[in-house]
Formats: C-alpha cells, sequence, structure tokens
C-alpha cells in the first residue's frame, strides 16, 4: 500500500483555492494539447475524488510538472506539489515503466558510460538505435539526449589545486555537470575563483529530482537524503552551497522537502538554507559590492530563457543583472514560460510532441532574435532549445567565464 | 491593475523597477474593461461629471484623491500603452455593455471589440454561443437583453443562435481554447460561414470574448468581414481572454522598460534601518531575502486579494507591512446580512492614504515617507457596488508612480 497523502501544509492550501483559473491562463501543457485537462482540475477539484490508494484520473500523468501553476497562483496553493503526489500514487498504483527507471538515473547511466562514452555516443547518436530504443524503451528517437563527456568532473576536481584564499563555497555541481559537461563545472570554479572564493566539491551524488519527476518516490528519498548528508557538514559549519544546474538546486531547496515530504529531515533542511543558484549568489555578490567588475566587452547578442524551475526559485532572474554588467552584450529577455522538455517528460514517446509543441513559442522566439548565443540555467532546457532551434545554448556562468577573460568558451560538438 | 500600471510608468520613467507578486493578479479574470463610476448609488451617465458630487458624499473614497484631469491623464496613459487593439471611450460618457449574464454594466473605457454592444444604440441583435463552450448561455444573455429597456431608449430585440464550431469531438473547450482557436483562418472562417448561414436580419451579432489574443485586432476584423455583420465580444465569466490580454500588453511594457517581475515570491514584512523603510522582505523557496528599494509601491489588493486579512475574530490587519487599517465595524453591526450582495460594514476597509498616496497613520502622518499604496488595498471603497475598481486602480497606480517620481527629480 502506497501512502502518499498530501502533508498538512500542502493539503491546507487546498482550501485556499478560489477556482479563479489563473493556473489555467499559465499551464503551458494544457494550452497546447486536450490530454491534459489543467492544472485546477487535477488538482483541487480532483484531490476530492482521491482516497488513500485510488487515483482520480490517468490524464494526470500529461503533466509536466513544470511548477508554474504554482508560480502563478495568487492565493498560494501548492498546485503543482498536489498534482505531482497524485502523479507519483497514479504511477506507482499502473506500474512504472523500466523507460521511466532508466530515465530517472542519470548518475548510473553516467558512471556505467563514462569509460565507454565513444561508444555510447555512437549508439545514441545513430537512428537505427534510436528507432529500436523507441520501439523498445518508447524514448521518442529524435528527443535531444546529452553525450557523455567520457571525463568527469570530480575528476578534475580531486586534481585541481585550488586557491589559498579565506572564503570558500562549496559547489553542488549536479550530474549533468559531472558526466555531460564538465566543462560548465570548470567554469563555475574559474568564475567563484576569481572572485576570491575557494571551492569546495564534496562527493554527490544524484539529487533524486528525476525519479521524483518520474514517481519513483521512495528511491528518490534515498537519493536526495544521501546527498543531503554529504553536504549537511558544510551547511552546518555555514558554508553556501552554490548549484549550476537551476533544477537541482531547486530540488535540494525546496522540492524534496515539499514534495517528497522530507521536512523531518535535518540534513536537508540545513542544506536547504545555504543552498543558492549560481546566479543567485553572484547577483547577491554584485548587491553587496564583492562582485569583480572587470568584464571584458563582449559585442554579441544573446537571449535569455529563465526555465520554470529557475522561476520556482522565487528569486526573478538574477542572470539578466549579471549579463547587464557586460559591456557591449546585448541581451534579449524572452517572455515563455517553458521550452516543454521538463527534464525527461519531453523525452518520452508519447509526450515528445507535447513537448515540441510546448516550445513552439520560445523556438519561434529564439528564431526570430537571431542570437549568437541562447542562454538558459537549465541542461535539459538547453538541450531541448538547441534541439528545437539548432542555436547553441549555454549557461549564463559560461558568458560571465568568458567575459571575465577566464578563457575562450570551449564550442561544444 | 494597480501595480502594473505604477511599475510601467516608473520603468518607462528610467528607475529601476522590481516587481514582486504572489502570483499572477486579478486582471486575468476581469473584463479588462476601465470601470471608473457606475453607480452612486444610482447609475452614472458621466463618471467625470459625477465625480465632484461622489467625493463631496463620500469623503474617505480614494476618488477624493483623484480630480478629473488626473483620471482622463490614466486613461489615455493606458490606451497609448495598449497596442494590441484600440480601447475607446473616456471618463466623459458610461457605455452600457452586457455582461456574461446580459445585464448591462456601465463601463467608460472599453475593448474596441467590446464597444459595439453599448445597448443605447442596440436595436436588434444576435447573440452567439458555441457549443462546446459550457458557460456562456446565449439565450439567457438574450432574454436579459430584451428585458433591460434603457430610459429614453427602445427595447433591444434579441435572439440567440447556438453554433456548433468544429472543436474535433471535444465537448468541453473553455474560453482559453476557443481563444487560441480563433487565432486560426481556418477555424474563424467555419465560425463565419456557420453564423452567416443563421443569421436573419440582424443588426449585429454578440459573442462570447474569445476572438485570439495577442492578435485580437485583425482577428476581430477579419471575422466580422466573414460574417458580414459588426460583431461585439461580451465578456466570460473566468479565465477572461480580454483580461489575459490587457495583463500580457502591461508585463510586456514593464519588461521592454527594463522592470523587473520576482513571480511567485510572497512580500512578508518591511525591512527597516532605525526606523526608515529601506526594502522589502520576500519569501523565495529556501530563505526570507531582502529587495532593496528607495521606494515602495503597496499593490496587493484588498480582502478580496488578500491585501487586507480578517481572522475569525474580525481583527483586521494589512497583510504585508502591519499598516494601520481603517473603516473596521466597530461590532456593533450585524455579521452577516440577509442577501450576499447587500452593503457589508467590512467591504470599505483598508489603508488610508494622504495626497501623496502614503499610508497614513491615526494622526494622519505618513507611515513611512518613501512608502505608497494603490488599488484596492486602499479603504473607503465598494468597488463592486459603484463599479469604480478599475478606475481607482488606474488612478491611483498613475499617481503613485507619479509621488514618486517627483521624489526622484
Amino acid at each position: 500500500m502506497i501512502d502518499e497523502s498530501l502533508p498538512g501544509f500542502i493539503r491546507g492550501s487546498l482550501d485556499h483555492c478560489v477556482k479563479c483559473n489563473i493556473c489555467e491562463t499559465a499551464c503551458p501543457v494544457m494550452n497546447v494539447t486536450p490530454l491534459f485537462p489543467g492544472p485546477k482540475y487535477e488538482g483541487p477539484q480532483a484531490e476530492r475524488f482521491r482516497t488513500p490508494g485510488a487515483s482520480a484520473d490517468d490524464s494526470i500523468d500529461y503533466c509536466s510538472g513544470c511548477g508554474i501553476c504554482t508560480l502563478v497562483c495568487p492565493q498560494g496553493v501548492k498546485v503543482a506539489e498536489i498534482n505531482s503526489r497524485a502523479r507519483a500514487t497514479m504511477k506507482q498504483q499502473r506500474g512504472i515503466p523500466l523507460r521511466d527507471h532508466l530515465l530517472a538515473r542519470p548518475s548510473v547511466e553516467g558512471r556505467l558510460a563514462t569509460p565507454l562514452a565513444p561508444l555510447a555516443n555512437l549508439a545514441l547518436s545513430n537512428r537505427g538505435i534510436r528507432l529500436l530504443i523507441e520501439k523498445t524503451l518508447r524514448i521518442h528517437r529524435q528527443a535531444p539526449l546529452p553525450k557523455f563527456a567520457g571525463l568527469t568532473f570530480q575528476g578534475w576536481a580531486r586534481r585541481h589545486q585550488p586557491p589559498p584564499t579565506d572564503d570558500a563555497v562549496v559547489y553542488f555541481h549536479g550530474c549533468s555537470t559531472n558526466y555531460f559537461q564538465p566543462e560548465l563545472g570548470v567554469q563555475a570554479v574559474a568564475v567563484l575563483e576569481h572572485n576570491g572564493f575557494r571551492v569546495l566539491v564534496p562527493p554527490q551524488d544524484c539529487c533524486g529530482l528525476p525519479l521524483q519527476s518520474n514517481g519513483i518516490f521512495d528511491t528518490a528519498r534515498s537519493y536526495v537524503s544521501r546527498l543531503a548528508r554529504n553536504l549537511a557538514p558544510y551547511a552546518r559549519q555555514g558554508y553556501k552551497i552554490v548549484a549550476t544546474s537551476t533544477s537541482c538546486g531547486l530540488m535540494l531547496k525546496r522540492e524534496a522537502l515539499e514534495i517528497l515530504g522530507m521536512e523531518d529531515d535535518q540534513d536537508l533542511r540545513v542544506v536547504s538554507e545555504q543552498t543558492y543558484d549560481i546566479c543567485e549568489f553572484l547577483a547577491d555578490l554584485d548587491e553587496q559590492g564583492r562582485l569583480r567588475s572587470d568584464f571584458n566587452s563582449l559585442p554579441i547578442t544573446v537571449t535569455y530563457h529563465a526555465p520554470c524551475q529557475q522561476q520556482s526559485h522565487l528569486i526573478g532572474k538574477p542572470a539578466l543583472d549579471l549579463l547587464d554588467l557586460i559591456p557591449e552584450l546585448k541581451v534579449i529577455e524572452l517572455d515563455r514560460a517553458c521550452c516543454g522538455i521538463a527534464g525527461t517528460y519531453g523525452t518520452k514517446r508519447e509526450k515528445y510532441d507535447v513537448a515540441m509543441q510546448v516550445g513552439a513559442g520560445l523556438f519561434g522566439d529564439i528564431r526570430d532574435a537571431g542570437p549568437d548565443l541562447a542562454v538558459c540555467d537549465s541542461e535539459t532546457c538547453r538541450w531541448q532549445i538547441t534541439h528545437g532551434t539548432g542555436r547553441e545554448s549555454v549557461h549564463p556562468v559560461e558568458i560571465l567565464h568568458q567575459a571575465y577573460g577566464l578563457g575562450s568558451r570551449a564550442r561544444r560538438k | 491593475m494597480a501595480g502594473l500600471t505604477a511599475g510601467v510608468r516608473l520603468a518607462e520613467a528610467g528607475l529601476r523597477v522590481v516587481t514582486v507578486a504572489k502570483g499572477l493578479g486579478s486582471l486575468r479574470l476581469a473584463p479588462a474593461t476601465v470601470d471608473i463610476l457606475g453607480y452612486g448609488p444610482d447609475r452614472v451617465d458621466s463618471p467625470a461629471r459625477a465625480l465632484a458630487a461622489f467625493v463631496a458624499a463620500h469623503p474617505d473614497h480614494p476618488y477624493a484623491l483623484v480630480t478629473p484631469g488626473v483620471l482622463a491623464k490614466s486613461v489615455n496613459w493606458l490606451k497609448e500603452r495598449v497596442n494590441t487593439y484600440a480601447y475607446l471611450g473616456d471618463p466623459e460618457v458610461n457605455m452600457l455593455l452586457p455582461t456574461a449574464v446580459g445585464v448591462p454594466r456601465p463601463s467608460a473605457v472599453v475593448p474596441e471589440t467590446m464597444a459595439g454592444g453599448d445597448i443605447r444604440a442596440l436595436k436588434h441583435v444576435a447573440i452567439i454561443g458555441l457549443r462546446a463552450l459550457k458557460d456562456f448561455h446565449p439565450a439567457l444573455v438574450a432574454d436579459n437583453l430584451r428585458a433591460s429597456a434603457v430610459s429614453g431608449g427602445a427595447a433591444v430585440e434579441a435572439r440567440s443562435i447556438m453554433l456548433n464550431p468544429p472543436t474535433g469531438g471535444e465537448a468541453d473547450v473553455g474560453t482559453l481554447a476557443f481563444g487560441r482557436r480563433f487565432e486560426e483562418a481556418a477555424f474563424r472562417s467555419a465560425v463565419a460561414a456557420e453564423l452567416r448561414a443563421a443569421l436573419h436580419d440582424e443588426q449585429a451579432v454578440g459573442m462570447p470574448a474569445v476572438l485570439g489574443f495577442d492578435h485580437v485586432g485583425s482577428v476581430w476584423t477579419e471575422f466580422q468581414e466573414a460574417v458580414g455583420r459588426p460583431v461585439f465580444e461580451i465578456p466570460t465569466i473566468p479565465p477572461s481572454v480580454p483580461g489575459v490580454r490587457l495583463a500580457r500588453v502591461l508585463q510586456e511594457r514593464l519588461r521592454r522598460a527594463g522592470g523587473r517581475f520576482v513571480l511567485g515570491a510572497q512580500a512578508v514584512g518591511p525591512e527597516l534601518r532605525s526606523g526608515k523603510l529601506v526594502g522589502v522582505r520576500i519569501r523565495t523557496a529556501a530563505r526570507e531575502t531582502v529587495r532593496a528599494a528607495r521606494s515602495v509601491v503597496l499593490a496587493t489588493g484588498g480582502l478580496a486579494s488578500g491585501g487586507i486579512e480578517v481572522d475569525s475574530r474580525g481583527a483586521v490587519r494589512e497583510s504585508v507591512l502591519g499598516l494601520p487599517v481603517w473603516g473596521r465595524p466597530s461590532g456593533a453591526e450585524p455579521g452577516f446580512l440577509p442577501r450576499y450582495l447587500d452593503e457589508h460594514p467590512m467591504d470599505s476597509v483598508g489603508v488610508r492614504v494622504d495626497r501623496r498616496l502614503r499610508p497614513v497613520g491615526p494622526g494622519g502622518e505618513p507611515v513611512h515617507e518613501n512608502l505608497h499604496a494603490a488599488g484596492a488595498v486602499i479603504g473607503g471603497a465598494r468597488p463592486w457596488r459603484e463599479k469604480s475598481g478599475d478606475g481607482i486602480s488606474l488612478s491611483t497606480g498613475y499617481l503613485a508612480a507619479g509621488a514618486i517620481l517627483e521624489d526622484a527629480e
């Protein structure tokens, strides 16, 4: 018997729903497909029909978990959290497909594939193999999947000699930086060191977010509590924990506590309080007059898309304030809610088209703007943006790194 | 609307503006007309001309701070900013537009797509419904229109027509989905063809307000041409397509002027240094942080929006900064009234402001030199009886920004 009944503060927020429909004006999924009837319908309305062990409606599976409904709710109803838990219950009752188990474990794949990276990458870019994967596992053959780097960021960090400065921060790099894009971690460290910080990189595994978003709550809990246990000693000593993966940072800040109901995990609580998105951290430094401003001119045009998970930090768009500091950089702020991918959602065969339709507005805006680079804080969104537009997409820190003159940006193949 | 108005005006004047919003505001639920003064208590024909007498009778009303000149300026300011389609009208005259149930409602400034519904000029009209749009009842609208004779005018002749737009088998399609479908030319012409065949000699066609979002101007024009008669939109129950249009326009204006929007974060208290307001505390995903600010505009709304809170013992408080609240019932009045819309003593609670829109304490002195309030958080009004909410939000948002701009000079 699965018991994913709602924690009190989420249940309590239900009573604040006045059925105003503002979440439905903003839901990116229901606005492109009738397969998802909408966050209000699935959340505050359907919740009445859910009793322990009973799932109200299979259409909840089409919720992408982007969190925009909670973000826009003027009454503070935890719509996305209600729906995440309802989706998990539904999936556990129906059985979680092998595909979702695989997509939800990036660090397992990373460990297995890193020594075989060229082979793995070749296989995943082979059309025949992708078609086979689609037929057997139902991962869409065109879905954007990352390439394994062959090296890990952890491996680099072990060899790296940090500068002997007093101020230190902890870097939470996430699976993507570790296995797919170690150079982002190297650049983040360089930007932090340039601003006078020694960067500590404790051993760390997956935060459990993909497991959570695929409804595999128990395993997600064990991943995130193990990560919190590794990071908590630093947090207790007052070190700030800085993340370049905005969705994984949000997992530590809030999602695990609320969606996985881990309010009693003392390690996680202290880690949550000390966790910062890297742009939030750097913009705070700037606000205190402590951010170095020795930026070189960067006469290029970039678009900036704040991904949904970044928006759920509730900090606005600090990346824009940082990019504004760079001379001659032209920044076009895009105002689209979602690129569609929502972690692993848009890679699934039955959801790929929905995700591409969700992202269509964003892709069109980027194509119209014709930027040199499309800037975005989240890795899965960057893969989706490149897939949808053909444009290279980078993390804001990569731009800062280049503007600080810390090395030219390694162009990815 | 009050917050966006103040924010856009300040950002366009070159100030660095951060808008902190717990969620998206009620503009997306509203018909997006600018109702300035509809009843005072009798129906008002000209808000501009009625204002002086209304203020004399209601000296604590927010309109006591708004001159007809400011009202006109703020309306023009808004009209200049909406670029998706035109807003028609001014504070001099109220139009009478049908509501979602066909009852005449006085509005002064309205989208061009709605102005044709002014029942003062309406003679013979067809009201259409869209089969899958379950919350719009054309027969009810038509019945009520026939019953709503305007003094001096003839009764409206109205007939309802239920259309069956191609919805691909979907039985329940909401306003937002119809709004998007009307942006598709093929869908539009299919609806127009069915409608044209169903019309007799009606002079105009009224329909639910779902004629597209960002492209409403061309959608409306092309649809009218295809139908061959003037078509006007009638506001629906929420979610409101015209409300989404206006909210998007104002947010886009804010963004283009360099304003920042922090969405989902709740403002939870003042940040004070030696008693002086230096910022606002906001609750982010993991912790409370401070947004430093030279000036603060409080536009959190009234009782209905949580800007003013009442607990179960009747204690009333302003929810973010703990400002003094006025108009609280003494306790001698009954807490429950026989009818839902009866005038309740709690209706007009809110903060009170000085001429520069600064909330004041018991002696009339400003609580903070650099704190201004706008919109429904200001007490003294009964907007849903007066039909004054949009006018109050627009004009006080405009004035609060003006006061800050004076300080900045």
